[in-house]
């Protein structure tokens, strides 16, 4: 069994509602082992709060193995801390040293806004998703799985795209908080499967549409957003919704 | 026994279903409009049901306590989704995915839904396509399969190790779709609290709104509970930090049966505890036993390396135990025999409780196949290591990468050390075959219900009935009972059964909050869970879990006088959410001792220590106990077993073997 061998001062954004103010507040912690996630230093952190008798940090988490995307911290200015490729859940102490002081923040983006602590409001995403992130086929509708063959690098870049895990760290991380990369992934996912192909007109008007109204910025082109994906999301999928979006314009 | 009725209709096995969906009653669409379902849950099978019955014309609520319906737990699956396509041409059919699921889950479950789940198994597969989930595919465009434990065929449709990803996404886009519609109102950050009964029928919930606090109460005519499994009971498993029973649980209380409480899944293939301080556990999917070997050293207390492990003193006890399925025996099989070996001082890694599961033969393997194909006649050994890691990264890429991050450790290089862990329930509600518990117009579908799975879950078929459930089943059966309730008015929420279940959910919030303990929500959890992992856990035994009941009840006692809950009930507060949850598994536990401790044979997952074979495989008693244990909740933690007797008319009922 491990044992604990680092020393932290943690700064971590305290905020009672999205009605108050929040402030950082630092909070030294104990004997953390190399091989703790990042959110078990955390659970460490409020076990000691709660002993304390001061009201434990809310933050979102579920899965704890970078799948589900409902964790969501910006450590040290970025999202999902330094490691590349890895969400919060699945970043471990070993990343950090002996000593290190950690500014932990929310995800900050008007589309956004702060719920609780490190909590914050994403339903933008669903919001955008029911515009069109989807295929208009009822249940019972489909024909036999292998009636329409598709090449294996079309399926493959399109399981790429949809492998995006609705995280929130591209909005994040962008200077512009554009929500680019997520949209781009979901049409581009749809744009490169011939079932997606009926609906691509729509379905890329009517997604940039609301992903507008819920006040997401433009994209220009930085990248940050490509770099801190956690799941590696490219930026092929911005260039390609863009087309998909020009040739939508074009047709109507 | 009078009080189960399982509805299972009357016929041939093969012509049930087909002839039940030509003679169920119809709900008219004008009637549809005016008929309102609660769907608490938006896994696979929530999301599946929610979207169906909203396109069919009923008024939907889906429920779900995530930030968005895209997060509940199906998300996490990995390896695949079985279905008998029979696109491999290896001999399969409807009849051997039913025969593989009855014989796997050790002939503890209803042949008339397993068959019927077999039967809609390649629909889906057409569904999710069709609906755009990016399935792995051959260079001729047709859909690819891969093998899982327990069968011999290859019938496991998959998308890298991130299939539960894939098709849940599939479903919360369909779910959405109607979101967008009008038709389902998505209420998420939502937890289901209690239902409500009035006259005798479920019709409706109180949900508690998390950011607000606020309790709510939603009328529905029917009720459907796609709430998952309780595995976390067990504190550490591979569920969700949020995954729960409460709703399950609730309901229970008010008159829906639990059927066999204490099966329990414990995966073969999950990354070793390293601390205290773990707070879950990671599967490694069960889709890599098709290219990994598991093995131990020969020697008890080897302190080598593994690579320095000669292959003469490395002992595959799988493959020298089981011959015909070697690594592929079902899940049950595989973790009893980790713990034998572990057990017996065979263990590796600090803990010595660990075995490895080693890619060196498949990267080989691979090697000389892409060698071959790129034209390289002489290949040097570097270039062959290469090759080999390629294909074995395309095909288990993300998960060789999940474990990397988690232990540090480089699996292309040093085989993974593994054990297992508690990952799925095949317990849950009691459901006939409508799949209604014995509350009407409450239903169970998915994880939460106990029924197609027997005493043993074969790898890949959780998807497969999440969505046959949501999809094909619920769609159908559900106007059985909604064609009979078609001049029932939407019911008030002022209804006095709303306001007093409301009451009883704000009683427990309270009392919970005037404890004013000393120790905080998860230092209670972490002690059920070893209770439940030592003592009702891979092996039990009458002693183990009689002592174990007696402790959970005191953990519970100490639980309701020293728990500490801070904050206001009036905000976000997940310390509240973890205490009502935990507060439940501390009733469930219990249950699932008594379970154990009842059904004295030893099946599929749920091993009794005097139950066994002279060579230590599980030994049933098929004149005692072939029946589904369905327990009544009598009131103050008191329980009443009702026993579904399970009829085999089709199969004949033996020892399993892979041998």
């Amino acid at each position: 069994m491990s044992h604990g061998n680092m020393n932290l001062t943690l700064k971590i954004w305290r905020q009672k509602s999205d009605k108050e103010k929040g402030k950082l507040v630092t909070y030294p912690v104990q004997d953390i082992s190399p091989d703790m996630s990042f959110l078990e230093m955390f659970d460490v952190l409020n076990e000691q709060l709660i002993t304390k008798g001061e009201e434990p940090i809310a933050f979102d988490h579920d899965c704890r193995e970078g799948i589900c995307g409902m964790c969501s911290m910006f450590i040290n200015g970025r999202p999902h801390g330094p490691k590349r490729g890895v969400t919060t859940c699945q970043l471990h102490m070993r990343s950090f040293k002996n000593g290190d002081t950690i500014v932990v923040e929310p995800w900050r983006a008007a589309a956004f806004p702060v719920i609780k602590d490190l909590t914050v409001d994403r339903s933008a995403f669903d919001r955008i998703i029911s515009k069109g992130g989807f295929i208009s086929v009822n249940t019972g509708n489909a024909q036999d799985a292998n009636n329409i063959p598709i090449p294996k690098t079309d399926a493959d870049a399109a399981f790429n795209a949809a492998a995006c895990i609705g995280c929130g760290a591209c909005v994040a991380t962008c200077k512009n908080s554009s929500a680019m990369l997520f949209v781009s992934a979901k049409i581009s996912q749809l744009a490169l499967l011939p079932q997606g192909k009926v609906e691509a007109t729509a379905r890329v008007k009517n997604m940039v549409a609301q992903m507008d109204e819920e006040g997401f910025g433009n994209c220009t082109n930085t990248g940050a957003c490509e770099i801190e994906c956690p799941k590696g999301i490219s930026l092929e999928n911005i260039a390609r919704m863009n087309r998909e979006f020009y040739v939508a314009n074009i047709k109507s | 026994m009078s009080k189960l009725d399982s509805k299972i209709p009357e016929g041939a096995l093969e012509q049930k279903w087909e002839k039940y969906k030509s003679s169920v009653a119809l709900v008219n669409p004008a009637n549809k409009r005016s008929l309102e379902v609660l769907v608490v849950g938006s896994g696979l099978a929530g999301a599946s049901a929610a979207a169906t019955l909203a396109e069919m014309g009923y008024k939907v609520k889906c429920f779900c306590f995530q930030d968005s319906a895209r997060r509940a737990h199906s998300i996490a699956a990995q390896g695949g989704i079985n279905a008998a396509k029979n696109y491999q041409n290896d001999g399969d059919s409807t009849y051997r995915l039913f025969y593989d699921t009855i014989k796997g889950g050790d002939y503890r479950a209803r042949e008339a839904n397993v068959y019927r789940l077999a039967s809609v198994s390649a629909n889906i597969i057409d569904q999710c396509v069709a609906s755009g989930v990016p399935l792995a595919r051959e260079y001729g465009g047709m859909l690819s399969n891969r093998s899982f434990g327990g069968t011999q065929v290859q019938r496991t449709f998959y998308a890298a190790g991130q299939t539960g990803q894939q098709l849940l996404l599939g479903a919360y886009s369909g779910l959405q779709r109607q979101v967008g519609l009008g038709t389902v109102e998505m209420m998420s950050r939502h937890e289901m609290l209690d239902i409500v009964n009035i006259d005798g029928k479920c019709r409706g919930i109180i949900a508690r709104d998390l950011i607000s606090g606020k309790l709510e109460r939603h009328f529905g005519h029917a009720v459907l509970l796609c709430t998952g499994g309780y595995g976390n009971v067990f504190y550490l498993s591979t569920n969700a930090m949020g995954s729960n029973v409460t709703a399950a649980w609730k309901a229970h209380k008010k008159g829906a049966f639990f059927g066999n409480p204490c099966f329990t899944q414990i995966h073969p293939t999950c990354i070793p505890v390293s601390g205290d301080h773990q707070s879950k556990l990671t599967l490694m999917s069960e889709s890599l036993r098709n290219d990994g070997r598991i093995w131990v050293p020969k020697k008890q207390g080897d302190t080598r390396k593994a690579n320095e492990i000669p292959e003469e003193e490395r002992d595959y006890y799988l493959e020298r135990r089981y011959p015909a399925f070697g690594n592929l025996v079902p899940r049950d099989v595989a973790s009893r025999a980790a713990k034998e070996r572990c057990d017996a001082g065979y263990g590796v890694g600090t803990s010595k409780m660990a075995v490895y599961l080693d890619f060196k033969s498949a990267i080989a393997r691979y090697g000389h196949t892409k060698a071959v194909t790129q034209g390289i006649h002489n290949p040097t050994a570097e270039q062959l290591k290469d090759f080999g890691k390629q294909v074995v990264e395309e095909k288990y890429g993300n998960l060789f990468e999940m474990y990397e991050q988690i232990t540090g450790e480089n699996p292309y290089q040093l085989p993974m050390r593994i054990y297992p862990a508690v990952h799925y329930t095949m317990g849950g509600l009691w459901v006939d075959y409508n799949l209604m518990t014995t509350v009407p117009g409450l239903y169970a579908l998915g994880e939460a219900n106990f029924s197609d799975h027997g005493a043993n879950r074969l790898g890949a078929s959780a998807l497969m009935q999440g969505l046959a459930d949501g999809y094909f089943v619920i769609p159908y059966t559900i106007g059985a009972y909604l064609s009979k309730e078609i001049s029932t008015k939407a019911i008030s929420t002022d209804h006095e059964a709303f306001v007093k279940a409301e009451k009883d959910a704000q009683a427990i919030i309270d009392r919970l909050f005037a404890i004013k303990g000393t120790k905080s929500v998860d230092h209670f959890h972490k002690k059920l869970g070893k209770i439940m992992w030592d003592k009702c856990g891979m092996a039990r035994n009458e002693k183990g879990l009689k002592e174990a009941i007696a402790e959970i009840r005191a953990l519970r006692d100490e639980f309701w006088k020293d728990v500490r809950v801070l904050g206001s009930p009036n905000e976000l507060n997940p310390e509240l959410e973890k205490a009502g949850r935990v507060a439940d598994f501390l009733e469930l536990g219990e249950l699932m001792c008594i379970d154990a401790l009842n059904r004295s044979e030893s099946c599929g997952g749920h091993f009794r220590e005097e139950s066994q074979t002279e060579e230590g495989e599980a030994l049933r008693k098929d004149d005692e106990f072939a029946y589904v244990a369905a327990w009544e909740n009598k009131g103050d933690n008191n329980y009443e077993i009702h026993k579904e007797e399970l009829k085999f008319e089709v199969i004949k009922i033996s020892q399993r073997s892979y041998k």
